[in-house]
C-alpha cells in the first residue's frame, strides 16, 4: 500500500516564506502511523522549522533507518531527497552522503531501537566524527512495528502493556553523547512544538552533529500507567528549566546582546541561541556541569529538556579532513586524475 | 581497458639452470628478513630477469616461522615453484621441515655459528655454512644491528653464490637508505661480510645462478593492493570508507598516500605552505566496522561521488545486508575483496579464492552482483578503473576479487598505461537541465537497452527528488506490496545484471590445435595454469585455456565447457565455487566440469595442476 497523498483543501491564504513557499510546500505524504503518535507531532515541527528557515526543499537530504520513526521522512518536505536505509545504518549512509556533498542540509530521523540498540555503534561514531547533520531520535522506549518489545531506552521498572516490568538499565542518548564527544545535545518532548522548533533550528545552524532526543510517546504500546515514556508521565516530570530561543542571523543586528555570555551562543552561521532561563551555575558549554545537572534531575525522577550541551568551537568531519568548501562529488575529473605523464613518472618507484 | 600479458616463451620447462631456479628463505618473523629478501628479488628484476617473490607469512607480529620464495625463470613462469634448489635456513625451529624440502642435488645455506644437528643432514644436499651470527657479533656493536644485519649478510652470500650484480645491489641499498647514512653503512658492511665469506669458502657461482637479460625493461615490480589503489586514484574516486583487515589494509594505505601526493589542490592562503594552503580533493573515512564502511560508500555514491571500500571475506559477510540494499535501490559501489583463507577468521595471511559465491549472491533475497577477477597487479589497476565505470553504468555494486597472493606479493607485470583521452562513464544521471526537459521524473522508469533507468543525485532540482527505499517499491519508486508491481522491478534487475556480461572484461581464451582437454580458471591461478598447459603439452596432452574475468558470464564460457570432452575448472577453494557458479548461471551440466581444487592457503603451483589433470585423465581417458 502506498502512502496516501494529503488532500489539498483550499484554506485561507497561507503565509509565505522568503522563497515564496507556504508550509504546505514543506509537507510530505500523509502519515500512516497510529492516530496520536508522538512522531507525527515531530514531523509537524520539522515541517514548520524548514518552512520558517526558508530552506530550499531540494537542498535538504532526509535519511532514516527502519522502524516507526524511520517511516516519518516520507511525511515531510516531499521536495527533499530521501533515503530510507536499513535498520540502524542511517548514520553510515548520512556520513558518506555528507562526505560527498557537504552543501546540503542533512536530517536523519531515527528511533530508540534504531539508534540505541542495533545502531548504537554507528551513532557513537557519527558523534565522534561530528558529521554536520541534524539527528532526531524519536524516543518512545518501545519497539512499535514489532508490537511492543522494550527498547534500550526503557527505564528500569517501566511496564510493558502486558504489565511486565523492564529490568535492564536504560541508555540515555544525551549521556552517551557527552561521553562520545558530541557537540550539540538537546532533549525535548514531541508534545511541545514551542520548544522543539527553536531546538531544530539551532540544530540546523550548528556546525556538526546535532542530536535531539525527542521523547515521543507510543500511543499503541507505551502510553499507559507504568510507562515512563507516556504523555502523562512526560507532562508530570518534564523540567523545562533550560529554555532556549533561536535567533536567525538576519535578525541579529536588532537584537541586543545578553550580558552573560553563557546565556547566548553564536552559531557558526552567525545565528544565536539564547537561553531564557538557566539554572544558576549551569553552562551548556561545560560538559561536566551538564552531566551533573542531568544526573541530579534524573535522580529526582525528572527529565530535563532544552539545549543541554553545545560546543561551537569544534571541527566537523570536513574541517578535520581539510576538504574543499564545495561538494567533493562536483570536483571535475580533470582535477582528480593525475594523467599519463604522472603515471609513467610514479612507476619509476616500481622499477 | 584491456590487459595484454605476453605469451609465455616455449621451452620453459628446460633443465638449464641459468635463470631457472627457485630459492626458499626460512626466517623468523619480526627479525627484519623482509627487506633482505625483497632486496634480492628486486635485484634480479633489475637485472632484466623474470622473477617472483612469494611471502608465506604467519598471522603474527614477531617470533613465528615465515618463508619467502623467489622463483627465477627466464621464460616468465613465475608461479610458485615447489622444487627448491636452495634453502636459506635461518629458523632453527623449522630446520627439519625446511631441509627436507630442498630438491635432491640442492643446497642449504645455514648459520654455522652453531653446529647443525647430525640428524638434519642429508647426503643428497650440499650444506653451505656461513657463520652469520658470529660475524655480526664481531662487526656490529648494537644488539639490534647484530640481529638485523644477519639478514643482509646472508643476502651478501647469495649475491656471490647466485652471481647477482653487485652494482645493482649497491644502488638498491643506496636508494633504500638514502635518508639514513649510518644504516646504509651497516648494510653495505654486512653485505660485504657475507659476500666475501662466500667467495672465500665456496665455489661461486653455483651451477644455478642468474645472468643478465632484457626481459623486464617495460615491466614494473608491483603488488596488487598498490595497483588497485592507483586504479582508484585514476578512476577519480573521492570518498572511501574502510575498516582495517589483512590482506586488504595496504590497498587503502596506498590510496591514502597517493591522495596525499596527487589530490592536494593549492588554494590562496595567507600562510604559504601552511595547513590552509591546500585542500584535499578526497575524504577517506576509517569506519567503526565494515557495515559502516559500505554504508559510507553507498551514501557517497548516492550523492554522486565515486566511492569504494577495500576489505576481505569477513568484511563482505558484515556488509551483506547493505549490499542487498544497494542492489535493490540501484546505487553504484565498488568493493575490493582481497580474499584470504576462510571460513570464519580462517588463516588471515594465507590466500584463497573462496568468496566467489559469497560475493556473487551477497545479501538475502534474490540478489546478484557483478564480479571482476583480476589475475595480477596489472589487471588490478585496469579493473579498478573499469569497476567504477561498470558500477555507475549499471547502478549496482561491483566487486573486484583479488586475493592475498596478488594483493600482497610483488609481481613483475607490464608497465601501467593511461590514455589521457579517457572520460569516465558516469552512467545515466539526470542534471537540472535534463530534468527541466521532462514532464515528470520517476526513479525506475525509462529503462534503456541495458535495463538501466536514469537517476538523480541529492541537491538536484525538486523535480528530481525521490525517496530511496529498501522496502518493496514499484517502478515509480513508491512503496508497494502489490505482487505485480514488486515483480516488475526485480525482473528488470535480473535482466540488467545479465546485460552487464558483455560490458565486463572478456574471458582470455587460448585454443590449440587438436585439444580435447579444456581448462577453465580465474584470478591468481593464471600463471600456474598456463605453465601447466605447456607442461601437459610436453606430455602429449593438448589443452585449451579459458580464464574468466567477469561475472555474469558471457556465452563463450558455456561454449568452452561444451566444446571439450574433458573440462577442468582450476580454482583455490574447497567446494569448486567457480564450477558451481558456471553450472548455476549457464545451466551447463556440472558433471561436464572436473574440479581441480587447491585450498591449503599457499599460492597454486603448475605441478599441482598437472598432477590433478593427468590423474583424472588416467581414470577417465
Amino acid at each position: 500500500m502506498s502512502s496516501p497523498t494529503k488532500p489539498l483543501i483550499p484554506l485561507a491564504v497561507l503565509p509565505k516564506n522568503e522563497l515564496g513557499l507556504t508550509v504546505r510546500d514543506y509537507e510530505g505524504a500523509m502519515s500512516t502511523l497510529c492516530a496520536g503518535c508522538g512522531h507525527d507531532s515531530v514531523t509537524a515541527a520539522i515541517t514548520q522549522m524548514y518552512f520558517e528557515l526558508s530552506m530550499p526543499p531540494h537542498m535538504i537530504a532526509k535519511l532514516s533507518g527502519i522502524g516507526c520513526s524511520s517511516k516519518t521522512p516520507t511525511y515531510f518536505v516531499r521536495g527533499a531527497h530521501g533515503f530510507n536505509s536499513a535498520h540502524g545504518r542511517m548514520a553510515t549512509i548520512a556520513t558518506g552522503a555528507n562526505a560527498a556533498n557537504r552543501e546540503l542540509s542533512y536530517i536523519g530521523i531515527s528511533g530508540d531501537g534504531d539508534s540505541l540498540s542495533i545502531g548504537i555503534g554507528h551513532l557513537s561514531h557519527l558523534m565522534r566524527r561530528n558529521v554536520n547533520m541534524v539527528y532526531v531520535l524519536e524516543n518512545n522506549g518501545v519497539y512499535g512495528l514489532t508490537k511492543g518489545q522494550f527498547s534500550a531506552s526503557a527505564d528500569i521498572g517501566s511496564r510493558s502493556k502486558r504489565g511486565v516490568p523492564n529490568v535492564v538499565a536504560p541508555i540515555d542518548p544525551i549521556m552517551l553523547g557527552l561521553s562520545m564527544g558530541a557537540t550539540f545535545l538537546a532533549r525535548s518532548f514531541s508534545g511541545d512544538k514551542e520548544q522543539l522548533i527553536p531546538l531544530l533550528k539551532a540544530a540546523v545552524a550548528h556546525k556538526g552533529m546535532a542530536l535531539i532526543d525527542v521523547i515521543s510517546p507510543c500511543v499503541t504500546f507505551n502510553d499507559h500507567e507504568g510507562s515512563t515514556k507516556s504523555y502523562r508521565f512526560m507532562r508530570e516530570h518534564e523540567v523545562k528549566e533550560i529554555e532556549t530561543d533561536f535567533v536567525p542571523w538576519q535578525q541579529e543586528i536588532s537584537m541586543p546582546h545578553h550580558k552573560d555570555d553563557a546565556r547566548e551562543i553564536i552559531m557558526h552561521d552567525g545565528s544565536a541561541v539564547r537561553f531564557r532561563s538557566v539554572p544558576e551555575g549551569y553552562d551548556p558549554r561545560d560538559r561536566q556541569k551538564v552531566e551533573e545537572y542531568i544526573r541530579e534531575r534524573h535522580e529526582r525522577g525528572e527529565i530535563a529538556t532544552g539545549l543541554l550541551y553545545v560546543n561551537e568551537d569544534s571541527s566537523d568531519v570536513h574541517e578535520m579532513n581539510n576538504t574543499p568548501e564545495t561538494a567533493l562529488a562536483k570536483v571535475p575529473f580533470t582535477k582528480l586524475c593525475p594523467g599519463s605523464a604522472a603515471l609513467m613518472k610514479l612507476q619509476e618507484d616500481f622499477r | 581497458m584491456t590487459t595484454t600479458i605476453p605469451d609465455l616463451a616455449p621451452g620453459a620447462t628446460s633443465h638449464e639452470k641459468v635463470n631457472n631456479f627457485a630459492l626458499k628463505l626460512a626466517n623468523v618473523n619480526g627479525t627484519g628478513s623482509a627487506s633482505a629478501n625483497s632486496l634480492l628479488m628486486q635485484a634480479i628484476f633489475r637485472m632484466g630477469i623474470p622473477v617472483s617473490g612469494k611471502n608465506l607469512f604467519p598471522s603474527n607480529i614477531q617470533g613465528l616461522p615465515t618463508w619467502y620464495e623467489i622463483r627465477v625463470n627466464k621464460s616468465g613462469y613465475t608461479a610458485r615453484a615447489l622444487d627448491y634448489d636452495l634453502m636459506v635456513a635461518m629458523n632453527s625451529q623449522t630446520y627439519g621441515e625446511d631441509i627436507k624440502e630442498v630438491a635432491a642435488g640442492g643446497y642449504v645455506l645455514y648459520d654455522s655459528s652453531w653446529p647443525l644437528d647430525a640428524h638434519l643432514l642429508r647426503d643428497d644436499v650440499t650444506f653451505l655454512g656461513v657463520p652469520l651470527a658470529k660475524m655480526c657479533l664481531e662487526n656490529f656493536s648494537s644488539s639490534r644491528e647484530r640481529v638485523l644485519m644477519k639478514n643482509i649478510a646472508y643476502a651478501g652470500a647469495l649475491v656471490a653464490l647466485l652471481d647477482l650484480d653487485l652494482e645493482v645491489i649497491a644502488t638498491l641499498l643506496t636508494e633504500s637508505y638514502s635518508r639514513n647514512e649510518k644504516l646504509l653503512a651497516s648494510n653495505q658492511k654486512a653485505l660485504r661480510l657475507g659476500y666475501d665469506y662466500a667467495r672465500e669458502n665456496f665455489d661461486c657461482p653455483l651451477e644455478f645462478h642468474v645472468a643478465p637479460m632484457d626481459e623486464t625493461a617495460h615491466s614494473i615490480l608491483i603488488d596488487g593492493n598498490t595497483a588497485s589503489a592507483l586504479g582508484c586514484l585514476y578512476a577519480g574516486a573521492t570518498v572511501a570508507g574502510w575498516y582495517p583487515i589483512t590482506p586488504a589494509t595496504a590497498l587503502m594505505d596506498n590510496f591514502t598516500a597517493l591522495c596525499a601526493k596527487y589530490r592536494r589542490e593549492p588554494v590562496d592562503s595567507t600562510v604559504p605552505g601552511g595547513p590552509d594552503s591546500f585542500k584535499n580533493n578526497y575524504l577517506i573515512l576509517q569506519a567503526e566496522d565494515e557495515i559502516a564502511a559500505i554504508g559510507m560508500v553507498l551514501g557517497a555514491s548516492w550523492s554522486g561521488a565515486r566511492s569504494f571500500t577495500s576489505t576481505s571475506g569477513p568484511g563482505i559477510s558484515l556488509m551483506s545486508e547493505l549490499l542487498g540494499l544497494a542492489y535493490y535501490t540501484e546505487i553504484p559501489a565498488v568493493i575490493f575483496d582481497v580474499q584470504r583463507t576462510g571460513p570464519s577468521t580462517g588463516m588471515p595471511t594465507r590466500t584463497q579464492q573462496a568468496d566467489i559465491l559469497l560475493c556473487a549472491y551477497a545479501s538475502h533475497g534474490d540478489t546478484k552482483h557483478i564480479l571482476l577477477f583480476p589475475a595480477n597487479p596489472h589487471e588490478c589497476f585496469d579493473f579498478a578503473v573499469t569497476s567504477f565505470d561498470i558500477a555507475e553504468r549499471f547502478q549496482t555494486p561491483v566487486f573486484v576479487l583479488s586475493d592475498l597472493d596478488i594483493g600482497m606479493n610483488d609481481w613483475v607485470v607490464p608497465e601501467l598505461t593511461w590514455d589521457d583521452t579517457f572520460v569516465p562513464d558516469r552512467g545515466r544521471v539526470l542534471d537540472d537541465e535534463d530534468l527541466a526537459g521532462i514532464a515528470e521524473f520517476f526513479r525506475y522508469t525509462n529503462e534503456n537497452a541495458e535495463y538501466v533507468t536514469p537517476r538523480t543525485v541529492p541537491g538536484s532540482a525538486e523535480k528530481g527528488a525521490y525517496f530511496i527505499r529498501g522496502s518493496g517499491h514499484d517502478k515509480f519508486g513508491k512503496y508497494t506490496e502489490v505482487p505485480a508491481e514488486y515483480q516488475e522491478v526485480v525482473d528488470r534487475l535480473k535482466k540488467k545484471h545479465a546485460a552487464s556480461a558483455s560490458a565486463l572484461p572478456a574471458p582470455i581464451e587460448v585454443r590449440r590445435e587438436g585439444a580435447h582437454v579444456g581448462i577453465i580458471t580465474l584470478g591468481s591461478c593464471d600463471l600456474a595454469v598456463r605453465e601447466a598447459i605447456d607442461d601437459l603439452a610436453e606430455r602429449g596432452i593438448v589443452a585449451d585455456y579459458l580464464r574468466v574475468r567477469g561475472f555474469p558470464f558471457v556465452a563463450s564460457v558455456r561454449e568452452f565447457v561444451e566444446d571439450h570432452e574433458h573440462c577442468f575448472v582450476v580454482e583455490q577453494n574447497r567446494d569448486g565455487q567457480l564450477r558451481s557458479l558456471i553450472a548455476l548461471e549457464t545451466e551447463v551440466d556440472i558433471n561436464r566440469m572436473h574440479p581441480v581444487l587447491h585450498y591449503g592457503g599457499f599460492p597454486l603451483s603448475a605441478s599441482q595442476v598437472v598432477d590433478a589433470v593427468t590423474a583424472a585423465l588416467e581414470v577417465h581417458p
